[in-house]
């Protein structure tokens, strides 16, 4: 569904992303954890065409789409819920749900969308006129996760969802990850510093360390290897 | 104290204002998108008001009726100086994103001496006697004391049209997008807005809006000339500024609030003074609110 050759992307003169390859088929959760400043977040902007790579390919059912534009990126189906959210702050929780079905025209359909979202967080319903930016930490993520299903989207890029949030709220926030991956068959691509819990809710992995993909493998091997085990699942701390 | 000339000022004021508050909105809404000082603004108010003097020239020769004059003279302003502020954006401003911030002001500079300079070419330096494009008879003769027709009608078009622009705002798919693009551009791009449409459309309605005052305020002062720009576009810059730049209500606030306080410094200090009243304005607000009336105290957005 969607495949990474050999991209490289730099900021300046800082080389971001070292001939990355990542390959993500239809149906599947995959996840690609790293220290900070690994390169997770620039993949998913690489994707996405906010930093368009400078060579390499990456292909989105079978088209290139490095150096298209974001809007024509998600038109396709690929939508991103960035890190730290994005929740656009003055617009209400109503309208930053809106801008996530900006793109679409059938307006029964996303109305029906709508209603769907706000069951799945009915605490996003009781607050449709609150001002995005009031919300708290969780609530922001449960919103911009809905903003991007609001999309319907083919491939969800989530970056960091469990960042800064209550454990008993990031277990909610990956059932409905899962949730959202069995009931609409749509793939995920993850990525988290959490990769415990990476691990555990996608099928495979990626490892990236300072912009190269240095590991893949299933999530069972990951969780069992022990490299990854002293480096990212802080066992013998 | 003498209510009958309160009344009068607060009127005058309360019509100067309303032209302010037309263009200063031109100043906010492209700030708020790309935190640009669009020093071209006043020069797309001015290239209105000669379009419409040359359209409503044209249309008097071919013999048309008085109120089609006034529509079409109007809308022809409309169209072109929405084609420039569109085109300005395109090939002046639009090459320079992601340039450090100085380089847009500078082409912004030199856009607006550029413009006032094709003008003064074009159309020379003497004022050009305006004629008044409303009609001045009629039931609008008698509706207020102290206002003239054209005093009343230039309040009542403000008014309507800055409705009409906050409805749309608020309300219309591309209003959402452009609030949306002014709180976070990068996260606009991911639910899929064209950017790009965005700013032109910002640019596209500012300049509409440019030349809507035009007209209002070249009937009501009756001759114009290529300079016009600066003056007009200094004073609804400074009521961006007033009000809070990037804030649309702001814009509309502080149009008002120097409209009225020209006519109250006019009317009771002296007239000699106009333009000192509105940039001592300017300064108490940038020295005790720097982040104007109604915007937000992002101070570093200012
Ligand atoms: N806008 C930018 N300009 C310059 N360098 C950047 C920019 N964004 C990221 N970088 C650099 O690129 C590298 C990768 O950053 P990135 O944000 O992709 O890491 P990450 O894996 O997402 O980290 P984290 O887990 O902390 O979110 C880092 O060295 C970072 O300093
Ligand atoms: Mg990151």
């Amino acid at each position: 569904m969607l495949e990474l050759v050999n991209v490289n992307t730099y900021y300046g003169n800082i080389h971001a992303l070292k001939d990355v390859s990542i390959k993500v088929e239809q149906g599947e959760i995959i996840t690609l954890i790293g220290a900070n400043g690994a390169g997770k977040t620039t993949t998913l902007m690489s994707i996405s065409g906010i930093v368009p790579p400078r060579s390499g390919e990456i292909l989105f059912e079978g088209k290139p789409i490095q150096g298209m534009p974001p809007h024509e990126i998600v038109s396709m189906g690929l939508c991103q819920v960035p890190e730290g959210r994005r929740i656009f702050p003055h617009l209400t929780v109503s309208e930053n749900l809106d801008m996530g079905a900006f793109l679409r025209k059938d307006a029964s359909q996303v109305k029906q969308d709508l209603d769907y979202v706000y069951e799945l967080f009915p605490r996003l319903s009781e607050r449709r006129t609150q001002q995005g930016g009031t919300l708290s930490g969780g609530e922001q993520q449960m919103l911009a996760i809905s903003r991007a299903l609001m999309a319907r989207p083919r491939l969800l890029l989530l970056d960091e969802p469990s960042l800064g949030l209550a454990p008993i709220i990031v277990k909610q926030i990956f059932q409905i990850i899962r949730k959202i991956n069995e009931e609409s068959r749509t793939t995920i691509f993850l990525v988290e510093q959490n990769a415990n819990l990476a691990l555990q809710v996608a099928q495979r992995g990626y490892v990236m360390e300072t912009g190269k993909v240095t590991m893949t493998d299933t999530s069972d091997n990951l969780l069992a290897n022990e490299e990854v085990k002293n480096a990212y699942l802080g066992m013998g701390e | 104290m003498d209510w009958g000339y309160f009344k009068e000022l607060l009127m005058g004021g309360v019509v100067k204002g309303s032209i302010y508050a037309l263009i200063a909105l031109g100043y906010t809404m492209v700030y708020g998108i790309i935190e640009l000082i669009n020093f071209a603004h006043g020069e797309i108010y001015m290239i209105g008001a000669f379009t419409a003097l040359i359209a409503a020239g044209v249309l008097t020769v071919a013999g048309f009726p008085a109120w089609s004059i006034l529509i079409l003279a109007s809308a022809a302003a409309v169209v072109w100086s929405a084609s420039y502020g569109y085109t300005v954006e395109k090939i002046a401003y639009r090459p320079l994103r992601g340039a450090p911030r100085l380089s847009p002001l500078i082409s912004a500079l030199g856009m607006s001496i550029f413009l006032q300079n094709y003008v003064l070419l074009a159309q020379t330096s003497n004022f050009m006697p305006f004629k008044n494009l409303f009609p001045e008879e009629g039931f609008l003769e008698n509706i207020s004391e102290v206002l003239s027709a054209t005093e009343v009608i230039i309040i009542f078009t403000s008014a309507v049209v800055m409705i009409l622009l906050s409805l749309f705002i608020k309300y219309s798919t591309t209003g959402k997008a452009m609030r949306a693009t002014a709180q976070d551009r990068n996260m606009a791009m991911l639910v899929g807005v064209n950017v790009d449409k965005v700013i032109s459309a910002t640019f596209i309605i500012g300049s509409s809006l440019a030349a809507v005052g035009a007209v209002l305020i070249a009937s009501n002062m009756g001759q114009i000339n290529f300079f016009i720009g600066f003056i007009v576009g200094l004073k609804a810059f400074t009521a961006a500024v007033l009000g809070g730049i990037g804030s649309i209500p702001g814009a509309m606030l502080g149009g008002l609030v120097l409209g009225c306080t020209e006519s109250f410094g006019t009317g009771y200090v002296s007239s000699d003074y106009e333009d000192v009243f509105a940039f001592t304005l300017l300064v108490l607000i940038l020295i005790f609110r720097p982040a104007g009336l109604l915007g937000k105290s992002d101070i570093q957005k200012v």
